[in-house]
């Protein structure tokens, strides 16, 4: 940018014009961000610091307490404090499950994304578009699915005991489990994308010298193909966790309102249990939970181009 | 480790099996409509300490016959045998065979050291073992002073030494080298061919080198396969196969060719009395397995052959000078023949002697009876 210092006038006004131009075209996103994206999330923030309004709502006067409920729990009757058990659980269940679903999305989508990118170049976008099938259909739609499959009723209890394996039906839908089902096929498709993506770059001809420098398939597995593919996997990971973490439609279809997930939690207090203050708070804890994620992704991805 | 081979003159100590023995060799790939016979019942030994060349064009099956002995592919019939044990089905990990490829596919996230002890550690070699000889490879390919930088920021020709030193680091029996020349630019390649042949008389392993170069086959080769359309046309020295080429293909495809159309008179034991169109009559040695009747090609090379005006002698063709190209070191003259055919005389440049000849002039052409090599048809 030296030209710049000894650009003389019209050429510096047409830099200038430019530099405008820029800005006047990038304006109306840079809005659309800010009022839907910083603004919400701002009064949030605002609103985690009110007072609680008998019918919802917020009343503007400052405190703390949204903040001490998210952590302890006050005893109406005796006034003792003690550790908010219920949110602790439903925090933990939130990062367990969440964490659990990228481990099994993980599991299942690096394989198959690993057959499709070594299928032939035509057939490819065939098995990519299969993948992305179901989100044709409503996300909503697809959780009541499930529940049909899983319930006691549903297509997996009939069938094992039609078959005589089992005699009782196995109770499936509102727990842990049904929630982790319904996670993992939803979000799927958001770990096999990234996952393919890094994978259709990787060079086949790399799997090949390390096989022919007798490395076994899993020695090609572990010390080629993995660490080649890490940006995708990591990639995947985030886009499967940060969504798992704040799911909201799947715990309350397969949980059944039993098994709350953080999501859940919050539009509870915002609905029922009308204290916004509560709800607002549990929404930045979850919020900086996500970002504590992403600053790990970020920390990984540093060291893996730092790396020598 | 089976002790180093003198091999003379293609003479063969039959009690040491080959390095590479392939035995009818078919491969096809794809069906119905898709199917292609990418080598077609290809037989060829490579001795023990031999550089070999499998030259030819594109799509002529040398790079598919370089990846079934490497064991990424694997042959539709026929077998192939690694210093006399069968590998036709063995996985590539498991053949004392090592590729250099053409792109060299060097590990990215590995330094250059890290891409040599690869094959050592993944044999389980101690770690004493794995450094020393790391040493010695980027030694032998002159590499120390980059042992730890990432292969992603070496030029080609340093890449190309990381990729052999890479694949010799195992000590295989057998070193595949895919078109490793190719990316390099001319005076590169003409340094990596010197070095490559020397590198393989220092380890004494055996080479199989794949090109479609031939001047890169002729200089480095012990002895070439020259193929096409997934078959063998014939094997033998650089010599062999420049001065006796036994078919058309292979007299084209390597160094400037001429041919001509001839009768034969009389054959005689591996010999054939022919009388060429000018009405010259030669002797011509007859290619193995073809016996000559009626009439045949014979190609004689321009650099065998000597052009003079046609009052110095009757020559043995005669023919109309159209072209002179001039290239420095010799000159080309491109003569029209009476029947019309199109026939090149390459003679050196004397010291500044001026051009004797003029373009439309009537000249003969000489050369020796036995320039004349007799193709199969």
């Amino acid at each position: 940018m030296t030209n710049t210092k000894t650009a003389s006038g019209p050429v510096r006004d047409m830099q200038r014009n430019r530099t405008r131009r820029n800005w006047l075209l990038s304006a109306p996103a840079l809005v659309v961000l800010a009022a839907a994206a910083s603004g919400p999330l701002l009064i949030v923030l605002v609103y985690s610091f009110l007072s609680a309004g008998e019918y919802g709502g917020v009343v503007w006067k400052f405190s703390t307490d949204a903040w001490f409920n998210v952590v302890f729990f006050r005893d109406i009757f005796d006034g003792t404090t003690t550790l908010a058990d219920a949110h602790m659980k439903i925090l933990w269940r939130s990062v367990r499950l969440s964490f659990m679903t990228t481990v099994i999305t993980l599991a299942i989508g690096f394989p198959t994304a690993y057959v499709i990118a070594t299928r032939p170049r035509a057939t490819r976008s065939f098995w990519l578009f299969l993948i992305t099938v179901p989100f044709w259909t409503n996300l909503l739609i697809r959780t009541f699915a499930i529940l049909e499959v899983i319930r006691n009723e549903g297509l997996i209890n009939i069938g094992l005991q039609r078959l005589g394996i089992i005699d009782a039906p196995i109770q499936m839908l509102y727990t842990d489990f049904a929630i982790m089902v319904g996670m993992t096929y939803v979000y799927l498709p958001l770990m096999v994308l990234p996952l393919y993506a890094s994978m259709e770059r990787l060079d086949f001809s790399l799997v090949e010298a390390a096989y022919d420098l007798y490395a076994t398939r899993r020695k090609v597995l572990r010390r080629i193909i993995i660490p080649l593919v890490k940006p995708g996997i990591i990639a995947g990971s985030i886009l499967v966790f940060i969504p798992s973490l704040g799911a909201f439609v799947t715990p309350r279809v397969l949980g059944g309102g039993k098994k709350m997930m953080l999501g859940n939690l919050i539009e509870l207090q915002f609905g029922a249990g009308r204290n916004w203050p509560l709800g607002a708070a549990l929404s930045v804890t979850l919020l900086a939970l996500v970002m504590a994620a992403l600053l790990l992704y970020v920390r990984s991805m540093q060291r893996q181009s730092g790396r020598v | 480790m089976v002790g180093k081979r003198e091999t003379g003159q293609g003479k063969v100590e039959h009690s040491l099996p080959a390095a590479i023995c392939a035995q009818r060799v078919s491969k096809v790939f794809g069906e119905g409509k898709n199917r292609v016979l990418a080598l077609d019942d290809v037989s060829l030994t490579i001795e023990e300490n031999e550089f070999f060349t499998l030259l030819g064009p594109s799509g002529c099956g040398k790079t598919t016959l370089l990846r079934l002995i490497a064991g990424f592919d694997q042959p539709t019939s026929g077998a192939i045998m690694l210093r006399g044990e069968e590998i036709s089905h063995l996985p590539p990990n498991q053949r004392s065979v090592n590729t250099v490829f053409q792109n060299y596919a060097l590990f990215p996230h590995m330094t250059v050291a890290k891409n040599i002890s690869f094959g050592l550690e993944m044999l389980g070699k101690s770690p004493d073992v794995i450094k020393k000889t790391v040493g010695d490879m980027l030694a032998l390919v002159k590499m120390e002073a980059l042992r730890d930088r990432r292969t992603d920021q070496l030029s080609g020709g340093q890449q190309q030494r990381v990729a052999l030193a890479r694949a010799l680091a195992p000590r295989p029996q057998v070193l595949l080298l895919d078109e490793p020349l190719s990316a390099l630019d001319y005076k590169l390649r003409k340094e990596m061919q010197i070095e490559l042949k020397q590198l393989q008389h220092e380890t004494g392993i055996t080479f199989i080198f794949v090109t479609h170069d031939q001047e890169e086959a002729l200089t480095m080769s012990d002895r070439i396969a020259v193929m096409h359309v997934g078959r063998i046309l014939q094997i033998g020295t650089p010599r062999q196969i420049y001065n006796q080429p036994s078919e058309r293909f292979v007299a084209d495809f390597i160094g400037k060719s001429n041919f001509l159309n001839a009768e034969v008179l009389a054959v005689e034991g591996r010999r054939a009395r022919l009388k060429l169109s000018s009405g010259r009559e030669v002797d011509a040695a007859i290619p193995d397995g073809m016996i000559p009747d009626g009439n045949v090609t014979v190609v004689v090379r321009p650099e065998y052959t000597q052009i003079f005006s046609k009052s110095d002698d009757a020559g043995d063709l005669q023919g109309i000078l159209e072209n002179i190209v001039y290239l420095g070191t010799d000159t080309h003259y491109h003569i029209r023949l009476p029947d019309e055919t199109i026939f090149v005389t390459r003679n050196q440049n004397q010291c500044k002697v001026t051009e004797a000849f003029k373009a439309g002039q009537s000249v003969s052409i000489v050369f020796k009876p036995e320039s004349v090599q007799m193709l199969r048809s």
